[in-house]
């Protein structure tokens, strides 16, 4: 028997209502119920990291959370970092760095290190290295990812948005659906 | 060689960026499990949870009620189907057969025994856990030991014992003529823990049948899409015409996808029979359990040396624990041979006899992993070489100088007949050795252990044999033999360029490098040629990518097919300039009369005339531009040094990278970036072997690391930067001068990180002979030697 609810997310801006059986996981969901296959299950049980996306900002696996936990939330994934076409500066930084090789890590480093520029403008290598070693590279040895995030980094610096990630503003200008949810009642419970 | 490759204006040489970049840094990639399909079933594999064990009975009602499941397969249903049997023509080869689901006996965990098919992944999973299977347990044999004691079960019932390959060299008296006469005879025994390659994303692959061609198309995640393709001809008894195998974006494989899987096979016979699209995903445990694994290996070594330190001869038992079956095609004699064939490595060495085994045990059955033996007797040799430089008072540095195969002495032809071209052995440790300041290394680590601190430098010198075509694959007897690679090369009648090689990149970055070469040969921008691959119904046929030998052949294939297509183009222009073929030359998209730069035509006009304007052409001149061409080279050694100092705690037994060098030599560098990549990568996964990963089993045959939790990958805190030096030997038998560098790292640094961990305790007598160096053994090890130095005191 399942055990279906309704739950309403918003992906990278756009509102989806689906319903959803109680065990698929937020990965699942995103990934097999929405399409958005830029998130990637690497583990399954949340040591790996690739399937790391966005929930109100915070970094979080998404094969660890339930789909229904997402219910009323704001998701990014990595599909919604560039815009009008163009690369952002870390996903241009990570080409310059050569941070990627198969590319079935990187959108989990991606959004990793997205909720770091947006907590911190101008970390350290040592914080960079700190926080991106929640995530599993098994082609680059970690060097050019480490250098790709503190050169996105350092092109924040003395700016007021972080250039380097979809900044909150942009994100939640085009995020209607997102407010409309948050104004209608608490999903977060 | 041609000369547009070496020249000023060349593609070839620069670091450009990746075309394959842009797809994976916005969600555009296709993955196996990210294609969907109507009326898809998904698959899952009920296993074997013991490692031997005889199977009394199967039953399959209890998962057919579950809701979803539409059907179950098990070994009763596969009586006409074969199971994989890879073969070796050699007499030492004992070939088993692989069953595709186990009817009767499983002979490691993680067998599979039935495989379900569900409307959704989770109702397959249910139904999996629903068949019931009766098993009477046997003793499982988990260890080289156990595996090889007098009163050992067979794990195969067949066998006469567990030995499935066993080479020994011609036999060479004058071994023991320089053992006689030697000045120091090191004897020791390595070991080398157990393996799994982990790549990111696991197996994967999606079957459907084509009613309409009467076809089977099976998507894998895999990085020999035709090889595939002839496995499953056998199992599915239609011919390789109406089999297309499809490898889309693949997530890493490192040796682990260059062989076929059982599950591939099942999942395409599912599709077949049932014809409806079947899709199986396999999850991480999977991976770590039931798929492939490597490098567990014993070397019981002596070494003769002379009292200036050159080594005399060397002698070598060596065993490589294989697991319970021989992967397709490689065979379970890919570690033995390998490793007997090649372990003299770098040195000048007269003498030398080994024997080399493959042993089965009840664990999952052994593939190629990066590297495959050559960081198992790298770490053995260079920790020779340690010990017998220790002894004789010579340092680190002066015994490898005085062993490694000088400039002069290329070609040179090792005992076992392995011809190693021109390369850098000497030179790159000079620099590795420099660039380290090895000179001021014995002050500095003596400071430092006044203050109680223990620090180590230490080297390890390899050469790679990349790039080896089909006369040197032969040598091994395979059922099969790989080794050439084709590449065809197209222009459309805009001018731009498609490429379809039969090399099958996953994250080497081929799409950019393979452009830049066929851009060199056609006078235009590697931004207007696709690069195709991993699709047996639009590549030529290749043996996909492994054994460092894409760049290498598949360039190779590409550079000459680019290079006849270039010769095509000017025929078509040498109509229309009125010049003759010879007199023209291709630049810049350009096609000119040498010495008239004012004649010339454009690059797309020459397409244009060819397909639509053919009007303008003599009759039979019109038609396509392309062009096919083969590359099966001898093969070619990469070498390298990698040095790196590290930094013990006592305490803790953490071992801690302070400084990582590595000074490699893989000739001409197409991409310098994406050759740097793979060193890093190629580094890391070493640091991992030397201190942190190991599949271990319990006494009953179960895999105790089934996690990523126990099984310990290396994060961005455990791998330092690795600083690279490059030196540049161009390689004569390969088209660019290119030589293979997809696994040097994982070759060098287990040597390395253990010779700077035994150079840190150098003076507290303690040996490092077994990888992982775990913290636990390290401590340990400390302690014992302390305790005896108590004693001594």
């Amino acid at each position: 028997m399942k055990d279906v609810h309704s739950v309403k997310i918003a992906v990278n801006g756009r509102l989806h209502e689906i319903d959803v059986e109680s065990r698929r996981t937020l990965a699942d969901v995103l990934r097999h119920d929405l399409g958005y296959t830029g998130t990637h299950l690497g583990c399954e049980h949340g040591i790996c990291g690739a399937c790391t996306v966005l929930v109100d900002g915070l970094a979080v696996r998404s094969c660890l959370a339930f789909g229904v936990q997402a219910d009323g939330r704001e998701i990014e994934t990595v599909e919604g970092l560039e815009s009008g076409g163009q690369l952002n500066s870390l996903q241009e930084a990570f080409s310059a760095h050569h941070a990627l090789q198969c590319g079935f890590c990187t959108p989990g480093f991606l959004m990793l290190a997205t909720a770091l520029l947006r907590e911190k403008l101008d970390p350290t290598e040592e914080e960079v290295r700190e926080v991106m070693s929640s995530n599993l590279c098994r082609c680059t040895g970690y060097q050019g990812i480490i250098e790709a995030v503190l050169d996105a980094a350092g092109k924040n610096r003395g700016t007021e948005a972080v250039d380097g990630a979809v900044s909150r503003e942009t994100a939640e200008d085009r995020v209607e659906g997102v407010s409309l949810l948050r104004e209608a009642g608490d999903h977060t419970q | 060689m041609s000369d547009s490759g070496f020249s000023g204006k060349s593609w070839v040489g620069r670091s450009v960026p990746r075309v394959e970049d842009a797809r994976h840094l916005t969600g555009r990639g296709m993955f196996v499990d990210d294609i969907e399909r109507p009326r898809m079933l998904y698959a899952a594999f009920a296993r074997s949870p013991f490692g031997a064990a005889r199977v009394e009975k199967i039953s399959v009602e209890d998962a057919l009620e579950v809701p979803g499941v539409e059907r179950v397969i098990t070994r009763s249903d596969l009586e006409d189907v074969p199971g994989l049997r890879p073969v070796l023509h050699r007499p030492e080869f004992v070939g088993v057969d692989m069953p595709l689901l186990s009817g009767e006996r499983v002979r490691h965990t993680g067998e599979p025994v039935a495989l379900v098919l569900a409307d959704s992944p989770h109702a397959a999973e249910d139904g999996a856990d629903a068949v019931a299977v009766e098993y009477e347990r046997q003793e499982a044999v988990v260890s080289l030991d156990a595996a090889l004691a007098e009163d050992a079960r067979t794990v195969h019932e067949d066998m006469q014992d567990n030995v499935m390959v066993d080479v020994r060299s011609p036999d060479d008296s004058g071994v023991d003529e320089a053992f006689e006469r030697a000045a120091v005879v090191v004897e020791a025994t390595f070991e080398t823990g157990r393996l799994a390659a982990v790549p990111m994303e696991g197996r994967a692959c999606l079957a459907e049948w084509d009613g309409r061609e009467d076809k089977l198309v099976l998507h894998t995640s895999t990085q020999v899409p035709h090889i595939v393709r002839t496995a499953l001809e056998e199992v599915l008894e239609i011919p390789q015409q109406r089999i297309r195998v499809i490898a889309p974006d693949v997530g890493g494989g490192f040796g682990q996808k260059c062989v076929v899987s059982r599950e591939e096979l099942l999942v395409a016979i599912a599709a077949q029979r049932l014809e409806r699209p079947v899709k199986w995903t396999e999850d991480r445990q999977e991976n770590l359990t039931a798929s492939f694994h490597g490098h567990e290996q014993r070397y019981e070594t002596s070494a003769a040396f002379d009292e200036r330190g050159k080594l005399l001869a060397l002698e070598a038992d060596i065993l490589c624990d294989v697991g319970a079956y021989s992967c397709y095609p490689f065979t379970c004699g890919v570690e033995p041979l390998m490793a007997a064939t090649e372990m003299p490595g770098p040195y000048r060495l007269e003498r030398y006899r080994s024997r080399a085994r493959a042993v089965a045990t009840n664990k999952v059955p052994m593939a190629p992993y990066r590297g495959v033996s050559r960081p198992q007797f790298t770490f053995a040799m260079e920790r020779l070489m340690q010990k017998a430089a220790k002894r004789l008072g010579i340092d680190a540095v002066e015994i490898r100088r005085r062993n490694l195969i000088s400039a002069e002495e290329f070609p040179y032809e090792s005992p076992t007949g392995v011809v190693y071209d021109p390369g850098s052995y000497i030179e790159s440790l000079e620099e590795c050795a420099g660039a380290l300041d090895f000179p001021a290394w014995k002050e500095r680590q003596e400071g430092a252990r006044r203050e109680g601190r223990l620090i180590g430098l230490g080297f390890s010198c390899f050469a790679e044999r990349t790039g080896y075509g089909t006369r040197t694959f032969a040598l091994r007897k395979m059922g099969i033999t790989p080794g050439l690679d084709n590449a065809h090369v197209r222009m459309d009648p805009s001018g731009n360029v498609a490429v379809a090689v039969g090399t099958c990149g996953h994250g080497q970055g081929h799409q950019t490098t393979l452009a830049q070469i066929a851009a060199d040969e056609l006078g235009i921008e590697p931004s207007d040629i696709v690069v195709r691959q991993g699709d047996t119904e639009t590549t030529p046929y290749g043996w996909g990518t492994f054994a460092s030998r894409s760049l290498v052949i598949g360039g190779g294939a590409t550079k000459k097919a680019a290079a006849l297509l270039a010769e095509r183009i000017k025929e078509v222009a040498s109509h229309l300039l009125e010049a003759a073929p010879g007199d023209l030359e291709i630049e810049d998209g350009r096609v000119s009369v040498s010495g008239s730069p004012d004649r010339y035509v454009e690059v797309p006009a020459v397409a244009r005339a060819a397909y639509l304007e053919a009007q303008r052409l003599p009759e039979g001149e019109a038609g396509s531009l392309e062009a096919s061409a083969g590359f099966d080279p001898p093969g070619t050694f990469s070498n390298a040094t990698h040095g790196a100092m590290v930094e013990i705690d006592p305490e803790t037994g953490d071992v801690r990278i302070e400084r990582y060098l590595v000074a490699e030599d893989c000739g001409v560098m197409v991409n310098p970036m994406i050759v740097e990549g793979q060193v890093r990568g190629g580094v890391a996964q070493g640091i991992a072997a030397a201190l942190y990963e190991q599949l271990i089993y319990d006494d009953e045959g179960q895999l105790v690391t089934s996690t990523l939790m126990d099984y310990l990958v290396p994060t961005a805190m455990e791998i330092p930067p690795v600083e690279i030096l490059h030196l540049e030997t161009p390689c004569e038998y390969t088209e660019t001068g290119a030589k293979g560098v997809g696994e040097g790292g994982t070759m060098g640094a287990p040597a390395a990180i253990a010779s700077a961990v035994a150079d840190a305790l150098s003076h507290l007598d303690v040996e490092i002979d077994r990888l992982p160096i775990t913290p636990d053994l390290l401590r340990a090890a400390i302690r014992d030697s302390r305790a005896r130095e108590g004693n001594l005191s």
